[in-house]
């Protein structure tokens, strides 16, 4: 029944931070296939997303699915100008940390070590921390992306300056700016409304 | 305050002039700019209200605007609901007995234990419920967990949200809402900090 809430009493949720592909469990009934109507799939953009439960229950409000999705895909695939794709990913990566998303940091960590080649690197940022020395650039990235997040926010002039000290234009500010923007919306959705699984080890 | 004619909720909340070196660099991501005022306007004037009405919707807003402390976004998201007084003073003193700081909360019993920071778990004022209505007092007491400790998010306060009368579209839309919100009100003072910086 669509108003239940679903639980998984099978699932052994991940208690680590990894860079292993791990799933997601929805906690609430997402849409099934039958039930798109055209708007729906306009709204979910990529045909994969049919295959999601998170985007299949997102769908439920198709409005705020699309323009999240076209924003989603301008700030993370936009190739022209700003900050390099890895280092987009490693903002989402660490916020996703400091805010505690055990699955957001997955897959972004993931991205970041494979844009980036830096892979011990990223995974010293989900095995220690925000507070990890990993080099003057990426520990303003990460430093900027956590003051972002926190609340009360405390991202200030002294982030933009050490930014600007380690080669950042302002394209390339503005992309760390949007990128850990945004990891605060996806963290909050994907930790509300449901749980992670551990990777499928063959 | 008059705002120029193509303005975005963005470049009013930072105050962007046209032309201006913020309004060139946010030209450089063009279809996010125009993709978070869509977002805007998917929330706050969607084609369907579902059972969320828009003074729901308002109300809510200027509760997690509150949160933040962050000025130009309250003032903004406060005005919204300016003309319903008796709420809007309700919903400021619920913000100020919320506003802690953020992030804390749980993890999975393990090696992050080591992490786990202690914080409150909001609950309206039993004065206010009556005025807001328990449809509206669940909505504050789930934003209030998404914006500050997310990761104690959980089934159970899903069921709180559902006894309370949401249904799971409604759901959804609500935490569209706060997460699209959290993310607003840090580009604008993220931006807002670049601009200065120029």
């Amino acid at each position: 029944m669509a108003e239940a809430v679903l639980t998984h009493p099978q699932n052994a949720e991940p208690y680590l931070f990894t860079q292993d592909e791990l799933g997601w469990l929805p906690w609430l009934e997402p849409l099934s296939e039958p039930e798109l109507t055209d708007r729906h799939r306009e709204a979910l953009v990529e045909p994969s997303r049919i295959k999601s439960p998170y985007f299949m229950l997102l769908a439920r409000d198709s409005g705020i699915l699309e323009t999240r999705t076209k924003t989603d895909k301008d700030i993370f695939y936009n190739p022209d100008g700003g900050l390099p794709r890895a280092e987009r990913e490693l903002a989402a990566a660490a916020t996703s940390r400091f805010n505690g998303c055990i699955f957001c940091a997955s897959v972004h960590a993931r991205f970041a070590s494979t844009y980036s080649k830096r892979r011990e690197d990223v995974q010293r940022l989900l095995e220690i921390g925000t507070t990890a020395d990993l080099d003057e650039r990426w520990n303003a990235i990460v430093s900027a992306s956590i003051a972002l997040t926190a609340t009360p926010i405390e991202f200030g002039r002294a982030h933009i300056d050490r930014l600007r000290a380690t080669g950042l234009d302002n394209a390339a500010i503005a992309d760390v700016i949007n990128s850990a923007a945004f990891f605060n919306w996806a963290n909050r959705l994907m930790l509300s409304l449901g749980e992670p699984t551990p990777p499928n080890r063959v | 305050m008059s705002y120029p004619p193509n303005s975005d909720i963005i470049d009013r909340l930072v105050v962007i002039e046209p032309g201006s070196g913020l309004d060139r660099i946010r030209a450089g991501r063009k279809q996010a700019r125009e993709n978070i005022q869509k977002s805007y306007l998917a929330l706050f004037q969607p084609r369907d209200y579902g059972q969320f009405p828009l003074f729901e919707r308002r109300a809510v807003a200027a509760f997690i605007a509150g949160l933040h402390r962050e000025p130009a976004s309250a003032a903004f998201y406060v005005s919204e609901i300016s003309s319903e007084p008796e709420l809007a003073d309700v919903i400021a003193r619920e913000a100020g007995r919320g506003a802690v700081q953020g992030p804390y909360g749980r993890y999975p019993e393990g090696p992050l234990s080591t992490e786990d920071r202690p914080g409150l778990a909001y609950r309206v004022a039993d004065e206010h419920r009556k005025l807001l209505g328990e449809r509206l007092a669940a909505g504050l007491e789930h934003a209030h967990l998404l914006v500050f400790h997310p990761r104690d998010a959980s089934q159970e306060a899903l069921r709180a949200l559902q006894k309370a009368g949401w249904s799971t579209t409604d759901i959804v839309t609500l935490s569209q809402l706060i997460a699209y919100l959290a993310f607003q009100i840090r580009v604008a003072a993220g931006l807002r900090e670049l601009a200065a910086s120029l």
